[in-house]
């Protein structure tokens, strides 16, 4: 079974149609990059699987479980939209780091407050503390960072910054785990950076979403992609094939900008 | 004569202090709930607020102190609900200086809030934390440092605005000088205590913005 199935959603913002019946799934451990020129719908995509719009049609399952339907307002209520983000981690192209925190507090904010919700959290407040802690060194050691634990985001270079927003998206254990244009922000030198990151997330089975216009990253990352244009998936298969022998005259089209540079 | 003149010059600035500190209690919290009305989803609500933001800014606040402190005693059938004397004239004052300040504050907060980039928002709820949470925990203290230097104008000139509630004849410092011209304490016609109070409200200025220089750098380590 996909850990992830979305059915037909449509989103538009008034007369403009944003998102186009669009439907795929994802498997358990994969990664599936979507790529697309600016305005073709990738970033709203990503914003309704997060909770951030609601989609005007369609269904988002997760593990089976439907998340949301637009047709059943009961899947929208506000205090359980809540808790269906969790399913979901976002890490954003301008890393949106809580800039009145240290790089650690950045991770470890989340993963304090739900953990006030727990019924043991009176009882054993002093070991669920530290254990949160202690995970988002770890988190931070992951991504290369244990010595920035203590700086605050406007210390950080934006490759840091952004590792630090990464390392906060995991901190709460997500299902998914998806990338808006995670190196759009960034300089070349410090987009590698990032990108090993995330390779190396891939490596481990991460389950994730990746938004990107580095399409040799996609192709070498990514399981399977999809490509957009105008709101709809022009076309969607496996990385290497996708990027390297396109089906479609319009995914050509686009692909061919690209390796014109 | 110094003496004496110093004396009642202290006393009236003990008032001016004690009307500043009461206004600044009430109108900084209650601000904050006139922020949230005028910003808020229920059309109804946010309408209501903005008129009565509109009302107290556009109107001045000694014709408002006259209204609070007059006006009841005609409209209610149990008469003034001000105490007599100096107590019920500082109450009068406490209550139109709150309500006048709320909404000047209200705004600043406002756009303080609505100046934190909306990502911050979004970054919060994405981590499952709730509008209280994501108030609390990350959109309160980036809106406090980007309203320390409208704040620090609006509270500067509230010092020098108590002195409009010498309107309904509250004993603030400019009463407290100005009765040496018109005759009291045994003396008339000086005119230098009346002057003096400008050096009181100079050096309390100095140092409350010698306080927010230093709150700005207790925020500066942050962007």
């Amino acid at each position: 079974m996909a850990i992830l199935d979305v059915q037909n959603i449509e989103k538009h913002f008034g007369a403009t149609r944003v998102l186009e019946d669009i439907s795929f799934s994802l498997e358990q451990g994969q990664a599936l990059a979507i790529i697309g020129s600016s305005g073709s719908g990738k970033t709203t995509l990503l914003r309704c699987l997060n909770f951030l719009e609601t989609p005007n049609q369609g269904r988002i399952l997760v593990n089976g479980e439907t998340l949301f339907d637009a047709a059943d307002p009961a899947t929208q209520r506000e205090a359980e939209v809540r808790k269906k983000r969790l399913h979901f981690g976002l890490v954003f192209q301008s890393f949106n780091l809580f800039p009145q925190y240290t790089a650690l507090e950045n991770v470890t904010l989340a993963p304090r407050l739900l953990a006030q919700e727990r019924p043991d959290f009176k009882q054993n407040k002093k070991t669920i503390l530290e254990q949160i802690q202690a995970e988002g060194q770890e988190l931070l050691q992951k991504m290369g960072l244990s010595d920035r634990a203590g700086h605050f985001p406007c210390q950080l270079s934006g490759g840091q910054q952004q590792r630090v927003a990464i390392a906060r998206a995991l901190a709460l254990k997500p299902d998914i785990l998806c990338f808006d244009e995670p190196t759009s922000a960034l300089d070349p030198e410090l987009t590698g950076e990032v990108l090993k990151v995330i390779r190396a997330l891939a490596e481990q089975k991460t389950t994730m979403i990746i938004v990107t216009h580095e399409m040799a990253f996609a192709r070498d990352v990514a399981d399977q992609v999809i490509f957009m244009d105008g709101g709809v998936i022009v076309e969607q298969g496996p990385a290497r094939q996708v990027i390297e022998c396109p089906r479609e005259e319009r995914t050509r089209q686009f692909l061919s900008r690209y390796s014109e540079n | 004569m110094f003496l004496t003149v110093i004396g009642a010059l202290n006393e009236g600035f003990l008032q001016t202090l004690k009307l500043f500190a009461v206004t600044l209690i009430g109108a900084i919290p209650l601000g904050l709930v006139v922020s949230f009305g005028s910003m808020s989803s229920f059309l109804p609500l946010r309408w209501l607020t903005k008129t009565v933001v509109w009302i107290i800014r556009g109107t001045p606040l000694m014709l408002q102190l006259i209204i609070i402190f007059y006006i009841p005693g005609y409209v209610l059938p149990g008469g003034s609900p001000w105490p007599s004397g100096e107590g019920g004239r500082f109450l009068a004052s406490a209550v139109a200086f709150i309500i006048n300040y709320a909404c000047y504050f209200s705004e600043i907060y406002r756009g303080g809030i609505q100046g934190v980039p909306v990502g911050q928002q979004e970054a919060g709820q994405v981590l499952g934390m709730t509008k209280s949470q994501i108030f609390f925990h990350v959109t309160l203290l980036q809106m406090v440092k980007r309203i320390v230097p409208p704040m620090s104008n609006e509270i500067i000139t509230l010092v020098k605005d108590t002195s409009i509630a010498r309107i309904i004849s509250m004993q603030e410092i400019i009463w407290a000088g100005y009765a040496f011209l018109k005759g009291s304490h045994g003396y008339s016609g000086l005119l230098w205590p009346l002057f003096f109070t400008g050096v009181y409200y100079l050096v309390f200025n100095g140092a409350l913005t010698l306080l927010f220089g230093w709150v700005e750098k207790k925020l500066a380590y942050f962007r």
